[in-house]
């Protein structure tokens, strides 16, 4: 396909330099002819490679592509700007994102030969997850995430690129009938994704597992098959753990990598905000086997795996919104001063019945302290021995909670606004919904004041649960002194 | 231009009005009947009356095999259709027996749509396009008419459904969600069914229809709560089998 020459033409933009030139598309600058139409940022035009020797899978994705951008918004996609009509002249225009790709990032890592710390590692993939959650949450599945794909903008949050091969929950699938033959790219291609399921957000969790496995180690888990037959190795096969090629990187890293390369899409997180949280929270991940071992599963367990994936049934995939909604991060509230055993009592069972209904959820137990409560030179109040004071009473109020099958951890939030720490854990973290105590916190001003519970439900970007207190504590006691 | 696509209004006059008031707010300018204007419901005069002021003001409208079974009624009642189709006979003035009579069996809508009640491919059979095969049937048959249709807007079947044309030539179906404009881009084939105004039977009591933007190229397929108990008393108190006005309070 020929380059546009600079200073062409094109519905009212002005082509600038060729910035990439590859086997599917051509990129390019752009600007509008007009300056009085500058959006403020700069543009890029993508134009799909479709001459005669180009093929129909060509055509198709860069028209998934047009459909899928302009619904998506947020910081983490290009925002769209305009499309060309694909049939006399297909172009995309959107926002030019300056940046580099996140294989950038590992070619000049693994040049260096100094491999990246855990925690730098951490830092990009919780970058990458929270852009996927992003995208999740608009019920579209990228579906080809790959550090090609991924994009670091200089304040350390993520970008994601290439929309060719995603799914839209709710507009027909264009690539559907192609089912037989996995799409995707084959090194980070999901297993649901070989045998052609389609829209399921955890075949995202999977690829961003082999992102954080290559930014660990240096190596592909599963090398880049050419045939189909070494695709679908990995319907049933473990990797070797990332610690046998790096014996020094920690546990919790290994566990969270080899749970997003589980084979069975129920065994991985469930959603991205739950990865991006174990990725923030590396302290608070419970080390299994998975985490600790530095050598992969034997050949009989392999061909247990192998013989149960022959029988595996693929369920279809649940819709990303539902998937989120209802395996949300959980966060409590736990007060610690002016409360009754009564109101902890109902936040208890509040929190008990929600994560009943809610299989895997996660639950965060926060308490928020004064800053002020801590003192530098008595030692019975210094900072860390106040936050294991509060972390103890934290635990100790869970331990009546039945937490199987869930994942939780307690936090103390130092902060002398309650309610906007509250609200800012929340939007940090991607929290789905958030209980506490609708009389905690200030009772008694609360006619006169915005008190915690009332800014909360109004500010934090999730469902609100305000729990009044259940047992009437003071009244059986009063009933029991009437009654002798 | 933004076209409301109706289709299995079955004479529940309830159902009717709140979809076209719906479509009118959703920014409607035309309006499209893709047949089975009357049977099992109460209201098939009413119904008629409206459907004439419509195509009176520019709409299509098609014929269904509802109003086919109401022009003739057979002579003894095999089943519910046929009990419907009694029914109804008797109770259409001769203006609306007129209508119904002169509507045709197919219409194009456009340079690039076709209406039809079910499928294409012998629209007086009536087939029921319920999978990519049927739907594919349809489509080839459409094409044969004119190789430039694009649209293929159906009835008939109760569910509301968009067929898409692959590259590998074959029709996959795809269930859309109520109130999601979806792109229907015309360089490709698309055959949509637009659902029961007036007979749901999905579990969902409301009523359906779609709403084409020809300049956006988009469909959205909407669902509408109607007074849906007023339109099964108005059945119970007809004397119609009282079946149907179960199935309207069950949505089945």
């Amino acid at each position: 396909m020929k380059l546009l020459d600079p200073g062409t033409e094109i519905d009212g933009f002005v082509v600038h330099e060729c910035i990439h030139a590859g086997g599917m598309a051509h990129i390019y600058r752009v600007g509008y002819a007009s300056a009085a139409r500058d959006p403020g940022f700069t543009m890029a035009m993508k134009i799909p490679r479709m001459t005669a020797g180009d093929g129909a899978e060509n055509i198709v994705s860069f028209e998934v592509e047009l459909t899928i951008l302009p619904t998506l918004s947020g910081p983490h996609v290009p925002r769209f700007v305009a499309a060309g009509d694909l049939i006399r002249l297909p172009y995309l225009v959107m926002e030019y994102v300056e940046g580099h790709t996140l294989q950038h990032w590992i070619d000049t890592h693994e040049r260096g030969d100094a491999l990246a710390d855990a925690a730098a590692i951490a830092r990009l993939g919780g970058a990458v997850a929270i852009a996927a959650h992003s995208i999740h949450q608009q019920n579209v599945c990228h579906l080809d995430l790959k550090p090609a794909n991924v994009l670091l903008r200089a304040d350390g949050s993520a970008v994601l690129l290439d929309f060719g091969l995603s799914c839209h929950a709710h507009y027909p699938d264009l690539l559907a009938e192609e089912m037989r033959k996995a799409v995707g790219s084959p090194a980070w291609i999901a297993p649901e994704q070989v045998v052609g399921v389609r829209g399921d957000l955890r075949s995202d969790i999977f690829a961003i597992g082999v992102m954080l496995y290559e930014m660990a180690t240096g190596e592909l888990p599963f090398g880049a098959p050419a045939t189909q037959g070494g695709l679908r190795q990995r319907l049933w096969m473990t990797p070797a753990p990332p610690r046998q090629h790096r014996p020094g990187l920690p546990e919790w890293l290994q566990e969270i990598i080899l749970r997003c390369l589980e084979p069975e899409a129920a065994q991985r997180y469930p959603t991205a905000a739950h990865l991006a949280f174990d990725l923030t929270n590396p302290d608070q991940v419970p080390i299994t086997e998975r985490g600790r071992r530095l050598r992969g599963p034997g050949v009989r367990a392999h061909l247990k795996r192998w013989i149960k994936a022959a029988g595996m049934h693929y369920q279809p995939s649940p819709l990303p919104e539902r998937q989120i909604a209802e395996v949300p991060l959980l966060m409590v509230a736990v007060p610690h001063n002016d409360v009754t055993d009564a109101t902890l009592y109902s936040l208890r069972e509040a929190v008990a019945r929600s994560l009943g209904i809610r299989p895997g959820a996660r639950l965060a137990c926060v308490t928020v302290i004064s800053p002020g409560a801590s003192s530098t030179s008595d030692s019975a109040r210094s900072e860390t021995t106040l936050h294991r004071q509060h972390l103890a009473r934290l635990k100790q109020w869970a331990s009546g909670l039945d937490l199987t099958g869930h994942a939780a951890s307690y936090h103390v939030l130092e902060a002398s606004d309650v309610a906007q720490a509250l609200v800012r854990y929340a939007e940090g973290n991607r929290v789905g919904m958030m209980i506490l105590g609708a009389a905690t916190h200030g009772l008694q001003l609360q006619r006169f004041i915005d008190t915690v519970p009332i800014r909360v439900a109004r500010d934090a970007p999730c469902t609100v649960i305000l729990v009044k207190q259940q047992l009437p504590f003071e009244q059986l006691h009063s009933a029991t002194s009437a009654a002798a | 231009m933004k076209i409301a696509l109706l289709s299995d209004i079955h004479a529940n006059l309830p159902a009717f009005d709140a979809c076209l008031e719906h479509a009118r707010a959703h920014g409607a300018q035309q309006f499209a009947l893709l047949g089975d204007l009357v049977g099992y419901g109460a209201d098939p005069g009413a119904v008629l009356d409206r459907a004439m002021q419509l195509t009176g003001a520019g709409a299509l409208a098609v014929r269904g095999n509802h109003d086919d079974a109401a022009l003739a009624p057979p002579a003894t009642a095999q089943n519910l259709g046929d009990q419907s189709a009694q029914w109804t006979g008797p109770h259409l003035q001769e203006h609306h027996r007129a209508f119904l009579a002169g509507l045709p069996l197919t219409a194009r809508m456009g340079p690039d749509a076709l209406l039809v009640h079910a499928s294409a491919d012998g629209p007086e059979r009536w087939h029921y396009v319920t999978d990519g095969n049927a739907a594919e049937r349809s489509m080839a048959a459409a094409t044969h008419v004119d190789p430039a249709i694009r649209y293929v807007f159906s009835g008939h079947v109760h569910e509301q459904a968009l067929y898409f044309l692959t590259p590998t030539a074959k029709l996959m179906r795809f269930s859309p969600q109520p109130g999601v404009p979806v792109p229907v881009p015309p360089h490709r084939q698309w055959l949509a069914i637009v659902g029961s105004c007036g007979q749901p039977r999905d579990g969902d009591v409301r009523a359906m229809y779609a709403l084409f933007d020809e300049d956006a190229a988009t469909l959205t397929f909407h669902r509408v709560p109607y007074d849906h108990l007023a339109a099964a008393a108005a059945v119970r108190a007809s004397g119609l089998p009282s079946f149907f006005a179960d199935r309207l309070e069950k949505g089945r």
